[in-house]
Order: structure tokens, then C-alpha cells, then sequence
């Protein structure tokens, strides 16, 4: 029980501080590397939660996916990175003021919310005893069941995401000489091949 | 809600997940030179959402919770890929990720 708090305090800290520096590193890449260990951590959070599946999940789809992708992206970039503080002091008052008012806005919020005790009854899908099932197990049961609409629906979402990145980031460069089966396929030999008769002796100039 | 300091209860992952939305807000207002890491700040929010959604799946032991926190984990890799794609096409376009030279739209 001791170790499970101090394991919570300690990934909580680390998630805090490194989401902390996320935003005040300099260099977008130690952003990219500082997002990573948040994520490292808040999946710590979510195995102390039981939910071991999405602690995974989270560290494969978050820091084996997107965060290379942004790291990639950020490296693929540009960006001069002297030039990215500037204006940092003139946002700083707006940015801590309205940050100061949305965590008294939580705090008030979560402060004194309570339970309702017909919570228990309106469970839409009450976890069944972790000890028999796994998480993983329980987790697919209901999602390939109960849920799987909606697991068909994130797949579009994942389907429109690929297409549309695709089709914002292709383009046709020209003076590049690309290979263009369908070009190749309908060639003809008429088009292409043109028989000559030759004089003897001259040739073809 | 909790009570003590060692016993951590759902206030407690509650308040680290309030801390890190507000952190992704001011990731927000603060870096208007990179747009980069503005989208970081995006998923630090999108984060915080999912430990909100976990505790309490965890907390009420209904794992409802923990499908929606796939489904918000789905919409944020497909909003940082969409969003990465359209700063690499801004970027081949003006040179830069500036938030204030994206203007073009402007009527």
C-alpha cells in the first residue's frame, strides 16, 4: 500500500515536472524527448489504476508513434530556434492567468464533488473480478461485444487520418523523372517506332 | 476523496491530471513561435483526459472508461498526424511555423 502511494507520487512528480519542461525547453527536440517521459509516466499512473492494457497501449501508440512522428517532423523542420523565445515574456502574464483561473476552476469543481450513490448502479459496464479475467481479457470482451461500433468507428477515424495526411503532404514536383507505369503500359509502337528506308550507301542523315 | 497523505484516492489523480491540463493550456498561450509545440501541448491535454477517464473507470470499476480512453487515444494520433501534416505543408509553403504568419486565411 506504502509502495503503490510513493510509486503514485513518484510517477505523478516526474509527469508534472517533465510536462513542465515540455513547454519551457528551448529546443523543440528536448520538448519531443521531455513529452516522451511524460507519457512514460502517466502510463506508470495508469498500471498503479489496474488498467494495464492502456498502459501499454499508451506507451506503444504514444511514445513508439506519434512522438517519433514528431520527432521526425521536428527534425525534418527548419526552425531557428533562437528565434523562438522571442515574445515568450509578452504572452507569459495572459498564459499564467488564465492557467491560474482554470486550475481554482478544477479544484473548485473536483473539491466538492462527492460520489452519488446511485453511481454504482449506473455503471455501463461493470469490471468483472480482476483477479479471475485480466484486464486485457475484460477490456476485449466488452469492446469487440458491447462496444464494437465505436471500435469501428476510432478504425475510420484512423482511415480518414491516413488519407488525409497523405493527401496534404503529396505533391508533384517537376524536373523530377519519375516512373509512370501507366504511361509505360499504353506506349505504342506506332507512336514510338518509325521504320526508315535507308539509300545504300548514304545512310540516314 | 481522499483522505491522508498516503492513501492516494481519486482526488489525487484528479488534481495530477488537472495540473497537467493546465500545463497544456499554458503550453498553449506561451509558445505562439512554434506550432510544433503547441500540438505537444494539445496531446499533454489530451493525456490528462485519458487519467481523468481512467481513475475513474478504475474507481467506480466500470471499464466503460477505459474504452473511451482508447477511443480519445485513437482521435489524438490521428489529430497529431493530420496536424504534423498540415505544418509540414505550411512549412513548405511560408518557411515557417510561426503562429502569426498564419494570416492567409484572414478575410
Amino acid at each position: 500500500m506504502i509502495i503503490a502511494s510513493l510509486a503514485f507520487y513518484l510517477f505523478s512528480f516526474i509527469a508534472v515536472v517533465s510536462a513542465l519542461n515540455v513547454i519551457f525547453q528551448r529546443n523543440p527536440v528536448h520538448s519531443v524527448l521531455w513529452l516522451i517521459l511524460t507519457f512514460f509516466n502517466a502510463a506508470g499512473l495508469f498500471l498503479l489504476l489496474g488498467a494495464e492494457f492502456l498502459a501499454m497501449i499508451l506507451v506503444v501508440v504514444y511514445v513508439g508513434a506519434v512522438a517519433v512522428l514528431f520527432l521526425f517532423v521536428v527534425m525534418m523542420l527548419d526552425i531557428n530556434v533562437a528565434m523562438i523565445r522571442e515574445g515568450f515574456m509578452k504572452y507569459l502574464p495572459v498564459g499564467a492567468f488564465i492557467g491560474i483561473v482554470l486550475l481554482v476552476e478544477l479544484a473548485l469543481v473536483f473539491g466538492g464533488w462527492a460520489m452519488s450513490p446511485e453511481a454504482q448502479a449506473l455503471r455501463l459496464a461493470p469490471t468483472p473480478d480482476l483477479t479471475q479475467i485480466p484486464n486485457t481479457e475484460a477490456l476485449g470482451r466488452i469492446m469487440y461485444t458491447q462496444y464494437v461500433y465505436v471500435f469501428q468507428a476510432a478504425g475510420l477515424v484512423l482511415l480518414v487520418a491516413m488519407i488525409g495526411s497523405i493527401v496534404l503532404t503529396m505533391r508533384r514536383r517537376v524536373g523530377v523523372r519519375k516512373q509512370d507505369i501507366s504511361t509505360q503500359v499504353n506506349r505504342r509502337a506506332e507512336d514510338t517506332v518509325e521504320v526508315v528506308k535507308a539509300e545504300v550507301g548514304k545512310g540516314i542523315a | 476523496m481522499g483522505s491522508g497523505l498516503l492513501h492516494v484516492g481519486l482526488g489525487h489523480y484528479l488534481t495530477v491530471s488537472a495540473m497537467l491540463f493546465t500545463l497544456g493550456i499554458f503550453g498553449i498561450f506561451l509558445n505562439r513561435k512554434n506550432l510544433i509545440v503547441i500540438l505537444m501541448s494539445i496531446e499533454l491535454m489530451l493525456l490528462s483526459v485519458n487519467i481523468n477517464l481512467v481513475a475513474f473507470s478504475s474507481f467506480l470499476n466500470d471499464l466503460a472508461g477505459q474504452i473511451f480512453t482508447m477511443l480519445v487515444l485513437t482521435v489524438a494520433a490521428a489529430e497529431a498526424a493530420i496536424g504534423l501534416a498540415i505544418v509540414v505543408v505550411f512549412y513548405r509553403n511560408r518557411r515557417s511555423i510561426e503562429v502569426e504568419d498564419i494570416n492567409q486565411m484572414k478575410g
